[in-house]
């Protein structure tokens, strides 16, 4: 076997990327030591809770808190009065933008509810208990007004408007109605028209998702503490504590330097986990009290107040030659936003047609505002839905035509050359070798038995950079620490000690990883849009080879030579004139130990704005077993393979596959949120919201296909997204081939399984 | 309401402890005994991220009144180990890279240590039967599965070899 070599000219060896070490935090994860959100407690510590709101649309016509304030034990109230009154402002954050105004009204409502669970005050107590019963004393008027939660129905005429100033963004006239619409997104190429006239064979097809949740492990937690003189400290799980901070600051006008936060460990984020909730309202309490305050979600409160995802309706028009040539294709994408504008259909306009080279299309996105929780990001946020409509589409297209929908897929490959839908033209990608890895893979030739399907999706995420710091210390003893400003939420903390062992010729379980607070290094965004192996893994790379140059110098001094007599190797510094070492290498550690006599302290940092993310592909192929019975599908194999340009850490790379591709079944054949007419989630629990268990799912097969990214040092590309993104419609496909079926309504539960049967039988 | 006094034993050690009547096991554990790796993912007995073992049986910990586990032994992630020497399953989980963030991992240990008390040699389908009071969203549950059924022949081979 080849040994695994650095994808550039020099040609060298790996040692330490690409193997398999234990993960720096795994004691501590195994032991029960590692503190999450909800595990810190402060002397005089508060216990936080939130009165939600009853209605899924009402006006609040007042909100009387004097009963609960004179509660004994109760220490502060607070409702969006005590917070700021914000202009509508816009702030980056990754991948997501938040709009200040809306998401202040998200996490305390202000003249309205928007949605059943609504935030509407929150309360400050001695205990549990007191908290629980101060919220009932809160009393408040409310004025229902009627709701709308199905995206269709908030998009027609005559629908209960959510907002009063909003007017679609994006149309050629500027209206003068209010909509539930916040923006029309567009996106095309070529003649559509002559498009499809030139077509052999045309679909149009429509396919339909619920709203489905992260369904991280652990509910949303903090602890806050906000001191007399103004200076904060905030414990949070967050994917992006730099981002908790800033928000936390603009939505209560404080001092970026005022506010600490101190990343805790993270139970499952998803992308759900890069916004805030309860962050300002502790703050807030914390300084109404003047006691730390901890908050902790329940369960039902991160169904019904955070996420999830959106809800949408995805139509196709799609035609193709005789040949396979596909000529033209129009997609039309709805989304459920949730109470404020910002669904991910701008991800998904760009990602529907991203695996396909298409002439001529056009691709409609809208974005609409509903009463139901406000969506946040999740793993690929608006690729799965959009996959899931146009990876349907071309297996009804294959089927028309009469062929392979793999050979299909392979006909219309995107390849390096072709320009992306979205804009840019494809270089170092590797679809094609990934539509190979299946297509070669044993699992296509395993025989189908009765009620057995195959089904065949692929799917895209363009993976994102984007900034990060890190700082690089080499202690007395010549170990290494590194620290950055990336939370870990999937094995990170290893990846990133493994780049910096192997940059510095040294084992891994001599580098410590340490994710830093907001006060201890400089900004980093989010852990999100699969970007911190690749962005934060490079700004690691450059820290150890600024490190490497130092250390170099170092010894360029003690021997009496110029530096490039030196050459860094197996964590030791050679002399290349061995007369001048007489004593030999400068291993590490000595260098380290005498760092005093050869300038100080060996460390550095390095921020940057990481550029060139590699976009990823992925294909999947399942196989189901559907109970004619009683519509109950069984997955009884799963292969995923995905270019993930340089697997690091391989076994955390395909734990990202594996886990992606379940949350993906999941939300295939389970998961919904169901909502009653008055617009209450009816599901909001574990037991009913039914996310995969163990005896669900068969073992996955994760394939890594290797096409580097020469962006990175090592060739990385991101990997946690992508895998989410082909198995809704993987799923769907296989179904249809199952029971003959096509379903167009997720998720494929056994009733709607077991009506479609029927109504085929008749 | 007044406090209950409750006497038990926890990994091992005698503990007494106060708890108002509708405080869990849970509650008591993390809030009063400060043993915060049992973890709270549901409160309702759906996650499994509180798993403990409580006379030798596997329970959710938020399901258990604090006042009923009087005179029991209560087994937690904190009493996995043995000193600083990790338990099969916690090496194996660790070399298989079983665990993603870490939340379910203290419950999914402590069922998975009540499964191989109970059936030294389970099957692939019977470890997945036995796992699905315990959700994990990072994983989808092929490394630990692998995880348990590589500590469960580990603990075969000590067994005979001793």
């Amino acid at each position: 076997m080849n040994k695994p070599v650095k994808p550039d000219d020099t040609g060298a060896i790996l040692k330490v990327v690409g193997t398999r070490p234990i993960r720096p935090d795994g004691v501590e994860k195994v032991t029960g030591r590692a503190a999450y959100g909800a595990d810190l407690h402060l002397p005089g510590m508060l216990i936080g809770k939130v009165k939600r709101s009853p209605h899924a649309h009402a006006r609040i016509v007042s909100i009387d808190t004097r009963k609960a304030l004179a509660l004994p034990g109760v220490k502060a109230v607070m409702t969006s009065a005590d917070m700021p009154d914000l202009a509508a402002e816009h702030y980056e954050a990754g991948e997501s933008a938040s709009n200040l105004k809306d998401l202040s009204a998200n996490v305390m409502a202000r003249g309205k509810v928007l949605y059943h669970g609504h935030a509407i005050a929150a309360v400050a107590a001695t205990s549990n208990a007191i908290a629980d019963q101060a919220l009932d004393l809160i009393e408040i008027v409310y004025e229902t007004l009627p709701h709308v939660i199905d995206v269709e129905e908030a998009m027609a005429e005559g629908a209960p408007i959510l907002h009063d100033q909003m007017f679609t963004a994006g149309l050629s006239e500027t209206p003068t109605k209010a909509s539930n619409i916040a923006t029309k997104h567009r996106l095309d190429r070529g003649d559509l028209a002559a498009g499809f006239a030139s077509a052999d064979v045309i679909v149009e097809t429509r396919y339909s998702s619920a709203a489905v949740h992260q369904g991280y492990i652990e509910p949303h937690a903090c602890v806050a503490s906000f001191a007399a003189d103004g200076q904060t400290q905030v414990w949070s799980s967050s994917q992006g504590h730099f981002v908790i901070r800033g928000l936390c600051a603009k939505l209560l006008k404080l001092r970026f330097s005022d506010v600490r936060v101190i990343p805790a460990e993270i139970g499952g984020g998803f992308g759900g986990k890069t916004t805030v909730y309860l962050e300002p309202l502790a703050l807030v309490l914390s300084q109404k009290s003047g006691h730390p305050v901890k908050m902790v979600m329940t369960r039902e409160e991160v169904f019904r107040a955070t996420g999830p995802t959106s809800a949408s309706v995805v139509t196709v028009k799609m035609g193709a030659k005789s040949d396979g040539t596909i000529t033209a294709a129009q997609v039309d994408l709805k989304f459920q936003a949730g109470a404020f504008a910002g669904s991910p259909v701008g991800a998904a306009v760009m990602t529907s047609l991203a695996c396909y080279d298409v002439a001529n299309f056009e691709i409609t996105g809208w974005d609409v505002v509903t009463n139901s929780p406000k969506v946040a990001a999740y793993r690929a946020p608006g690729a799965p839905n959009a996959a899931l409509g146009v990876e349907c589409a071309v297996d009804e297209l294959a089927e028309k035509l009469g062929m392979d929908p793999m050979v299909f897929r392979e006909k219309n490959a995107v390849r390096n050359g072709v320009r992306a839908p979205y804009g840019p033209v494809y270089k170092n990608i590797g679809y094609v070798e990934t539509l190979e890895a299946i297509k070669s893979h044993p699992h296509m030739s395993i025989p189908l038995g009765p009620n057995q399907g195959r089904g065949i999706a692929a799917g895209f995420w363009f993976n994102i950079g984007g900034e990060s710091t890190v700082n690089v210390s080499i202690n007395e003893d010549g170990t290494a620490i590194v620290s950055t400003g990336s939370p870990d939420i999937g094995g990170s903390r290893a990846s990133m000690a493994m780049m910096a062992a192997e940059v510095l010729g040294i084992g891994v379980e001599q580098v410590r990883p340490i994710v830093a607070d907001t006060a201890s290094i400089g900004f980093s965004t989010v852990t999100g849009g699969s970007r911190t192996t690749f962005a934060t893994g490079m700004a690691v790379v450059q820290a150890a080879e600024k490190l490497v140059i130092d250390l170099k110098r170092r010894a360029a001094e003690t021997w009496g030579v110029e530096i490039d007599q030196v050459v860094w190797q197996d964590g030791a510094a050679h002399c290349l004139q061995a007369e001048k070492a007489p004593k030999g290498a400068l291993t590490l550690a000595a260098l380290a130990g005498s760092a005093g006599k050869t300038g100080g302290p060996i460390a550095t940092v390095v921020a940057l704005n990481a550029q060139g993310a590699g976009p990823g592909f992925g294909v999947h192929v399942c196989d189901v077993e559907v109970d004619p019975e009683t519509g109950h599908v069984t997955v009884l194999r799963y292969t995923a393979a995905q270019d993930v340009g340089k697997a690091i850490h391989p076994a955390y790379v395909e734990g990202q596959i594996q886990g992606g591709v379940a949350q993906g079944i999941g939300w295939a054949l389970n998961e919904e949120y169901v909502f009653s007419t008055g617009g209450v989630m009816e599901n909001a629990g574990f037991l009913d919201y039914r996310v995969p268990v163990a005896s669900d799912l068969p073992m996955i097969d994760a394939i890594m296909v290797e096409v580097p990214n020469p962006a990175h040092p090592y060739g990385a590309k991101g990997v946690g997204e992508v895998p989410i993104v082909p198995p809704l419609a993987a799923l769907a496909i296989a179904v249809r081939h199952a029971t003959g079926v096509r379903m167009h309504d997720l998720p494929l539960s056994p009733s709607k399984i077991r009506a479609a049967i029927d109504a085929n039988a008749r | 309401m007044s406090k209950q006094r409750t006497a038990a034993i926890v990994n091992g050690d005698p503990v007494e402890f106060l708890s108002d009547p509708g405080q869990t096991l849970l509650d008591v554990l993390r809030d009063e005994l400060h043993l915060t790796g049992s973890k709270e993912g549901c409160g309702s007995g759906d996650c499994g991220a509180c798993s403990v073992i409580m006379d030798g049986r596997l329970v959710c910990s938020c399901l258990v009144l604090a006042a009923e586990v009087e005179g029991c032994r209560v087994e937690t992630i904190e009493g996995l180990s043995t000193g600083s020497t990790l338990h099969p399953l916690q090496q194996k989980f660790l070399d298989h890279a079983a665990l993603q963030c870490g939340f379910c991992t203290p419950g999914i240990l402590m069922a998975s240590k009540a499964l191989l008390d109970a059936n030294p040699d389970p099957t692939e389908s019977e470890a997945r039967y036995w796992l699905a009071g315990n959700l994990c969203r990072c994983t989808g549950y092929d490394k630990i599965i692998k995880a348990v059924l590589d500590a469960a022949a580990e603990l075969r081979q000590d067994r005979k070899s001793a």
